[in-house]
């Protein structure tokens, strides 16, 4: 046995540790949680890195996990040792491969990081969901617990499959292990070489399809056999928990780690027992022996193997004094007689004490539970509940644990106080925003205590859900033995605040301890900081006796030439004040830990941060606690006016408190209000644009690409101008449409994330002082209340009717509402201003199916949505399916509508003697293609549901329920590249060549944005990217010119940065288009590497470089003799790497392999050229003669 | 007829040193104004802010929106090593000094006395035959001192001299309290020789867009004139090696350049107006000149027309602007 070597990772890095060097071939996919794996996979490869027969696994990126696991299933055919990664709907996906693979006896392990299935609503988070749902296919099902087992049960999965022939789910909870820290043994080389069996490899080679030995495989079968080849696999299945078993035995002799199928824990005599699979399992163990020491008779199974389930095993493993079990599993099967490992355990000891196995003498009472559904977090207080339950006389059965449900009455009670936690385990709470780099930093920490000392270490970081000014929370452990405590820290040591103003809102020091330290980073000194803390916060740091201290580390990183990353000063002060190692042997390991981390990227960056570090202790203080003296209380989440849903639910998920609502707060069908995101005033701005009116010429452009819709514009009457507060701006307006009227440019401070984006695009300049723009970023604090009240006043000024507006006229068509508000997309977002330019031409009519990404995200993410209303109550409604089938999703509605739309024309006829011969021609025969003929049909319907109200038949009824399909809907179809190019491609080509009436709306990044930067089949040339890290080699996928092949597809490629009114054009176009229309948006990305607050310029140098092209193909132009497609794109007025070069994703490849990037960027221009002429080429040809 | 000149320790074929411009990004230009009669090539700079920069957007952008969302933790693949240092630089210079006999001079310019200076060891290495040393400094700071511009010129040399072996030149702007005694400090330092002068890219101004632009304008003949005066004045004072650059546009240029004392004349603008071609002219006028002016050699000309050996030293100083401002004819007389 070698020497053990710690180190300190994840959960997915510890299983693609071990996939990586037991494979030759992995096909993946990105989704969340697994995504890492596959991205690890493919760096070790990029890196050179060999597996165990020193040859560098094939890492290939497929356009979907059913492509993936195709892939697998054509890679495993023909010999090669392969696997793959997924979670969630991905591992859906590859269900029907699986069946195969496992119905051909065929090794191999997928690591799986289990995640929630989309029901009501769509989880990233973790629980079994999706692996019960594979259970059937006949692939072995091995469960790993914690970040070690995640590692060392992927090795002995590996192993068992080449000897069993059974194929495996490797399996470990999605975030709760696979993203969490902990420091482990490495499994070594040496140990995996003795694991694998050469002779097996050798098999399974053989086993494959080769036409020196052909084979038939695959073959199609009738009634008369069929059944009996099934059977023929029960022996391997038979044999499989003996091999798994000797494996894990193998294992133990190599490693010292002992596991079995099912580990029992606890007391020898135990009554209680709990049985479970997954990272709960650690929670229960260090619950079970917390009581134990207490006397209690209790004891745990942890289900390694659960498919094959041997019965006999799992009986074998409960003491004979076992008198009740519960059963908890960590999903949902509505309608089933249980949970699956319910039902399993139930069956198998039924079975097993029919054949007279095990000790038991009488069959034990069993529950079953469900718990931690989606990553809920499982405490050791949930655990004794559920043993608390077992020592009713008749204990509930399928019952939840963890949650109130008050509905139906399922949960358990218990004490939320109950703590296992010890003394010698340091715990600490880090709150921190995603940009200042406190995870960053804690990750770091982590590493530090675990790879140089004896200590053990533990980090899970908890993020919320917006993608701009996100709060992060760090559960920190550090230890003496190895942590297991699969939970978020419960009773903290020490707290910090990396952001002073969270303080507003949350009570931070909820979990400290009394005599426990709090670090706050303010720019307030330690003799001022006390008054100006609120009450609840003096409270709890005056009542648990706490140790204050207080640094303004954002000077300190100022200075430092650090910007806003404040995460090497923080973990400096953590060191200092936390005594977790010697303060000059933790600043020691911090020095050498920046050159390590920075040093890649030069010097520099490295000095900047030793700097920091020098400067910190400095500016440390302790802060002199006084009484208790403040009146300032917490803000509440919402304002006091708020509805009613939105301050009994949403706000209380807002406030931190989602996990105390009852299961009656919310809604059983995955039903929610829109219009609520108006009621999250999130004030991440640092400065907001203040409007120059003097200056200002009302062109609407700052309003058009507003990422976050948080600065518009309205022109009204002057008499709406009565009562306006004293700071409200207005200026005459300019337009002619509006003479006299008034125009003016509000902000709304308290949404606006300070992106800047609006000031870049803004084209007016200050005559004397030329810095100076008609709009400029102010310090937001000093303006928040003067402008909320301007913005309140701005927001009940009627805008103009929307028939008067030359829609086409940006600075008139800016004024419509924006019925997409506040998303919290990325500061600058380059997708967003595009949907809510759909919002604000057609959302009063508009149904929208979203992709699951980024849109889906920023558009449908609890706990606000940035969907709204208008005055009317109107606005789009919206829905998300899935991410393979948006696509069919959308067409869905549009066929719905057009049926209903049918059925109410035909009963419009039927009805016409009440309805009156006018009123029904008019109705049907309704010219809808403006905003005038869509609020004429919309009087006429009303005036149709009137004369309706009085007829009492059948029909009248049924068209009172679709009468309004008579007003025109707009379908509308949104997504990312990932999305159109790859897994939903196959579906939008088909919608496409439906002919039906739907616009999908493609906003391409280049790149998978929501799961972090993997290529797509949008991705250009030379661009870098997770799956393509050395630059991609192949050319972007021409969707474009795929959609023009059919003829009758309206199609259009916009960057709104270079063309903003050819965006609006191509907007109305597609629209008003009879048949499927797709627009092909450029939408600059954070993951492109850019200064986000200049993203409306990347989009023009990619226009003006050639790389991307503006043009429309009109089918209906044909039909007047004229040539369909116009290209609108300039002449390349900018060389090519100009613009690639200004952008991250295209210049770290200059830095890091210059030679490559040289080679592709010739490609490229070649490329984009040929691409050009092809475009000048076809928009050039004479249709007159047609 | 012997046009060689001594420059840095070195014995040039004749005072035709190409400036460091963008003319030596292209290993075939360097070739080829070798092939032209070039005796030396001044590389193009390699700069503080390249340096200092890209290493810094490279973190910027790299770790930007890292951490802060659970589904994407970062944005770009690891890449384990970039070249955010000088490393494209010395492959180049390394290629330059494998393609070419003549000498290769690097050029490195910054203005702060900070962690880039280390790098000029770095171009020793890649066997650079001496350093430009360019400090580009432009003080805007009311409260700064004209002593510590200095202190901070002169910190930067000796930093970068105690760490090399290789000769080193500072290439300096003229704009000092007293030009005089900053070379001297030069001197003192340790410099090896002075390059006159810097040019600063002044901005201008785009009136469409009320842009301040930064178009890089070609050096006009009257340029020459500041170091014509200065190397005139000093030669002979220091005993430091003195290169004349900035207006050097014709053969008449170098010729003067090199009476009033410079050891090497540098081009560039001229280059870049009519070829490269015309290192080759210059150096054949050169020629036709001496041989007209029956002069043997360039060191025979050196510094001969300097302030110390001119008839007319005070043509150099206040006495010869009066005389200047008092030959023009007044307007409308």
């Amino acid at each position: 046995m070698s020497k053990p070597v710690f180190k300190t990772m994840d959960g997915n890095e510890a299983a693609a540790y071990v996939a990586y060097r037991l494979n030759e071939v992995i096909a993946i996919y990105p989704i969340t949680p697994s995504s890492t794996m596959g991205e690890f996979a493919d760096a070790w490869a990029a890196q050179g890195m060999p597996n165990i027969w020193g040859t560098i696994p094939s890492v290939v990126e497929m356009q979907s996990e059913g492509g993936a696991a195709g892939a697998v299933h054509g890679s495993l055919q023909a010999g090669s040792l392969t696997t793959t990664f997924t979670a969630s709907q991905g591992l859906l996906l590859m269900i029907p491969n699986m069946y195969k693979i496992a119905g051909e006896l065929t090794s191999a392990v997928f690591h799986i990081a289990a995640r929630t299935l989309a029901t009501q609503g769509l989880s990233i988070f973790g629980d079994h969901s999706d692996v019960m749902s594979a259970r059937s296919t006949g692939f072995g099902m091995l469960s790993s617990c914690s970040v070690q087992e995640s590692m060392d049960i992927a090795a002995i999965a590996h192993a068992a499959t080449l000897k069993s022939r059974i194929p495996f789910l490797h399996f470990f909870d999605g975030f709760r292990t696979s993203h969490e820290v902990n420091k482990i043994e490495v499994v070594g080389e040496d140990v995996l070489r003795d694991l694998i069996d050469e002779k097996l490899v050798m098999e399974h080679r053989l086993r494959a399809m080769s036409p020196d030995r052909p084979i038939l495989r695959g073959t199609a079968q009738n009634p008369d056999v069929h059944f009996q080849a099934k059977e023929t696999v029960n022996s391997f299945y038979d044999a499989c928990p003996d091999i798994v078993a000797e494996t894990m035995e193998h294992f133990a002799k190599l490693t010292g780690r002992t596991y079995n199928l099912f580990d029992y824990c606890g007391a020898p005599d135990a009554e209680r027992v709990v049985v479970l699979m997954g990272s709960g399992c650690e929670a229960v163990q260090e619950t079970i022996a917390f009581l134990q020491n207490k006397g209690e008779k209790v004891g745990l199974i942890k289900v390694r193997l659960y498919r094959p389930f041997d019965s006999k095993r799992f009986i074998e493993s409960l003491p004979e004094t076992t008198k009740s079990i519960a059963v908890l599993d960590r999903t949902k099967e509505p309608g089933a007689t249980g949970e699956p490992l319910y039902v399993d355990c139930l069956t198998g000891l039924h079975e097993a004490m029919n054949n007279g196995w095990g000790s038991l003498k009488s069959l034990p009472k069993v529950v079953g539970g469900r718990y931690g559904l989606s990553s809920k977090d499982f405490t050791p207080a949930m655990v004794k509940g559920v043993l608390d339950n077992l020592t009713q006389e008749k204990p509930k059965n399928h019952f939840t644990i963890g949650i109130v449900d008050d509905v139906t009455h399922t949960s358990l009670d218990y004490d939320p106080k109950f703590s296992t936690e010890t003394d010698d385990v340091t715990r600490a709470i880090f709150y921190g925003l995603g940009a200042d780099g406190t995870v960053g930093a804690n990750k770091n920490t982590i590493k530090i205590i675990g790879e140089n000392t004896e200590q053990h270490a533990q980090g899970y970081f908890v993020y919320d859900s917006k993608k701009s000014g996100a709060m992060t929370i760090s559960h920190v452990r550090f230890g003496p033995t190895p942590i297991h405590s699969t939970y978020l820290v419960q009773e903290a040591n020490f707290v910090a605040c990396h952001q002073p103003v969270f303080l507003e809102r949350y009570n931070v020091l909820e979990h400290i301890v009394p005599g426990g330290t709090f670090l706050l980073n303010t720019p307030e000194n330690k003799d001022e900081i006390w008054n100006k803390l609120p009450r609840p916060i003096q409270h709890e740091i005056h009542e648990k006796n706490l140790k204050f201290y207080v640094i303004d580390a954002v000077d300190v990183a100022k200075n430092s030439g650090m910007g806003r990353r404040i995460n090497t000063i923080m973990q400096v002060c953590f060191f200092a004040i936390s005594g977790v190692l010697p303060k000059d042997q933790a600043i020691g390991e911090i020095n050498k830990s920046i050159e390590k981390t920075y040093g890649a990227k030069g010097k520099a960056v490295v000095e900047q941060n030793l700097k920091a570090v020098e400067a910190t202790l400095a500016h440390l203080h302790e802060v002199d606690v006084a009484a208790v003296s403040s009146s300032l209380e917490f803000l509440p989440p919402v304002p006091e006016n708020a509805p009613a849903f939105v301050k009994d639910v949403l706000g209380e998920i807002i406030a931190g408190r989602g996990d105390s609502l009852p299961v009656s707060a919310l809604p059983n069908d995955g039903t929610f209000p829109t219009a609520t995101a108006r009621w999250e005033k999130r004030n991440i701005a640092l400065e907001i644009p203040v409007w120059d009116e003097k200056i200002c010429i009302q062109c609407g452009k700052c309003s058009l690409v507003c990422p976050h819709a948080s600065i518009r514009t309205n022109a009204y009457e002057e008499k709406h101008l009565d009562g306006a507060p004293a700071a409200f701006k207005s200026a005459a307006a300019r337009d002619r449409l509006w003479k006299g009227w008034n125009f003016t440019v509000q902000v709304a401070p308290e949404d606006c994330t300070g992106c800047g984006i609006c000031v870049d695009i803004c084209p007016v300049k200050n005559k004397t002082e030329t810095r100076l723009k008609a709009i400029n970023m102010t310090p937001q604090p000093a303006l928040r209340e003067q402008e909320s009240e301007s913005w309140d006043f701005f927001t009940k000024i009627p805008t103009p009717d929307r028939r008067t507006l030359n829609r086409g006229r940006i600075s008139q068509q800016q004024v419509q509402e924006s019925l997409f508000e506040f998303s919290g997309a990325c500061e600058g977002c380059g997708e967003t201003p595009y949907v809510k330019l759909l919002s604000q031409l057609f959302g009063d009519r508009a149904m929208i199916a979203n992709a699951t990404g980024c849109s889906s995200i920023y558009g449908g993410n609890l706990p606000t949505t940035p969907w709204t209303v208008n005055e009317d109550g109107r606005g789009p409604t919206w829905s998300n399916s899935l991410f393979e089938d948006n696509a069919e999703f959308g067409l869905g509605f549009r066929l719905s509508i057009d049926k209903q739309k049918e059925f109410a024309g035909e009963l419009v006829r039927k009805l016409a003697g009440q309805v009156g011969d006018n009123l029904v021609a008019e109705l049907l025969e309704a010219d809808q293609t403006d905003e005038t003929g869509i609020y004429d049909q919309r009087q006429r319907v009303a005036a149709l549901k009137e004369k309706l109200a009085s007829v009492d038949s059948p029909e009248a009824k049924n068209l009172l329920d679709v009468a309004d399909s008579l007003v025109k809907k707009s379908v509308w179809i949104l997504g990312g590249d990932g999305w159109a190019y790859d897994i939903g491609f196959g579906g939008l080509d088909h919608t496409l060549a439906s002919g039906r009436d739907i616009n999908i709306l493609v906003m391409d990044t280049e790149v998978y944005s929501n799961t972090g930067g993997q290529t797509s089949k949008a991705t250009p040339p030379g661009a870098v990217a997770k799956f393509a890290a050395g630059g991609k080699t192949s050319p972007k996928k021409d969707l474009g010119m795929i959609a023009m092949s059919y003829g009758n597809v309206y199609v259009g490629s916009v960057a709104m940065g270079a063309k903003d009114e050819h965006t609006l054009r191509t907007f109305l176009e597609a629209e008003s288009y009879p048949g499927p229309s797709i627009i092909l948006a450029y939408s600059h990305c954070i993951a492109h590497g850019i200064d986000m607050s200049r993203g409306m310029q990347n989009q023009k140098a990619a226009v003006l470089s050639g790389h991307w092209l503006l043009y429309r193909y009109n089918p209906r132009l044909k039909d007047e003799g004229k040539n369909p497609l116009s290209f609108d794109s300039p002449a390349q007025k900018m060389r090519l790497e100009e613009y690639i070069y200004a952008e991250n994703r295209y210049k770290m490849l200059t830095k890091s392999q210059p030679k490559v990037a040289a080679e592709l960027l010739k490609f490229s221009e070649k490329q984009i050229k040929e691409r050009r002429e092809l475009f000048e080429f076809l928009a050039s040809r004479d249709y007159s003669g047609e | 007829m012997d046009l060689s000149t001594n420059y840095l320790g070195m014995t040039l074929h004749n005072p035709l040193v190409i400036s460091s411009s963008s003319i030596s990004k292209n290993i075939d230009n360097i070739r080829q104004v070798e092939d032209l009669g070039a005796s030396a090539v001044v590389l193009f700079s390699l700069f503080e802010e390249d340096i200092l920069v890209s290493s810094q957007e490279l973190d910027y952008h790299l770790n930007r929106g890292t951490n802060s969302f659970a589904e994407a933790l970062n944005y770009f693949p690891d890449h384990h090593s970039f070249n955010t240092g000088p490393e494209e630089y010395l492959e180049h210079l390394k290629n330059a000094k494998a393609a070419v006999d003549i000498p290769i001079i690097a050029s490195l310019n910054g203005s702060t006395d900070g962690g880039w200076i280390d790098y000029a060891k770095k171009l020793e290495e890649a066997g650079a035959n001496a350093l430009e040393l360019n400090i580009y400094y432009i003080p805007s700071d009311p409260n700064l001192s004209g002593a510590e511009v200095e202190q901070t010129y002169i910190n930067i040399l000796k930093s970068v001299k105690s760490a090399l072996n290789i000769p080193v030149a500072v290439k300096l702007s003229p704009f000092f309290s007293n030009l005089a005694n900053m070379a001297k400090q030069f001197e003192e330092a340790g410099a090896d020789g002075l390059v006159l002068f810097n040019r600063f890219y002044r901005p201008d101004i785009d009136l469409e867009n009320l842009e301040v632009s930064s178009s890089v304008l070609f050096s006009t003949p009257q340029a020459m004139r500041i170091p014509l005066c200065w190397i005139g004045l000093l030669y002979g004072r220091i005993s430091v090696d003195l290169a004349a650059t900035s207006g050097i546009l014709s053969t008449d240029d170098v010729l003067k350049m090199l009476m009033v004392g410079a050891n090497v004349t540098m081009l560039c603008s001229t280059l870049y107006r009519h070829g490269l071609n015309h290192v080759q002219v210059i150096e054949q006028e050169l020629k036709q000149w001496m041989e007209e002016h029956e002069y043997e050699s360039v060191k025979q000309m050196q510094g001969s027309m300097s302030q110390v050996k001119c008839d007319s030293p005070s043509a150099f100083e206040r006495a010869h602007y009066i005389q200047s401002i008092s030959s023009i004819p007044t307007i409308g007389a």
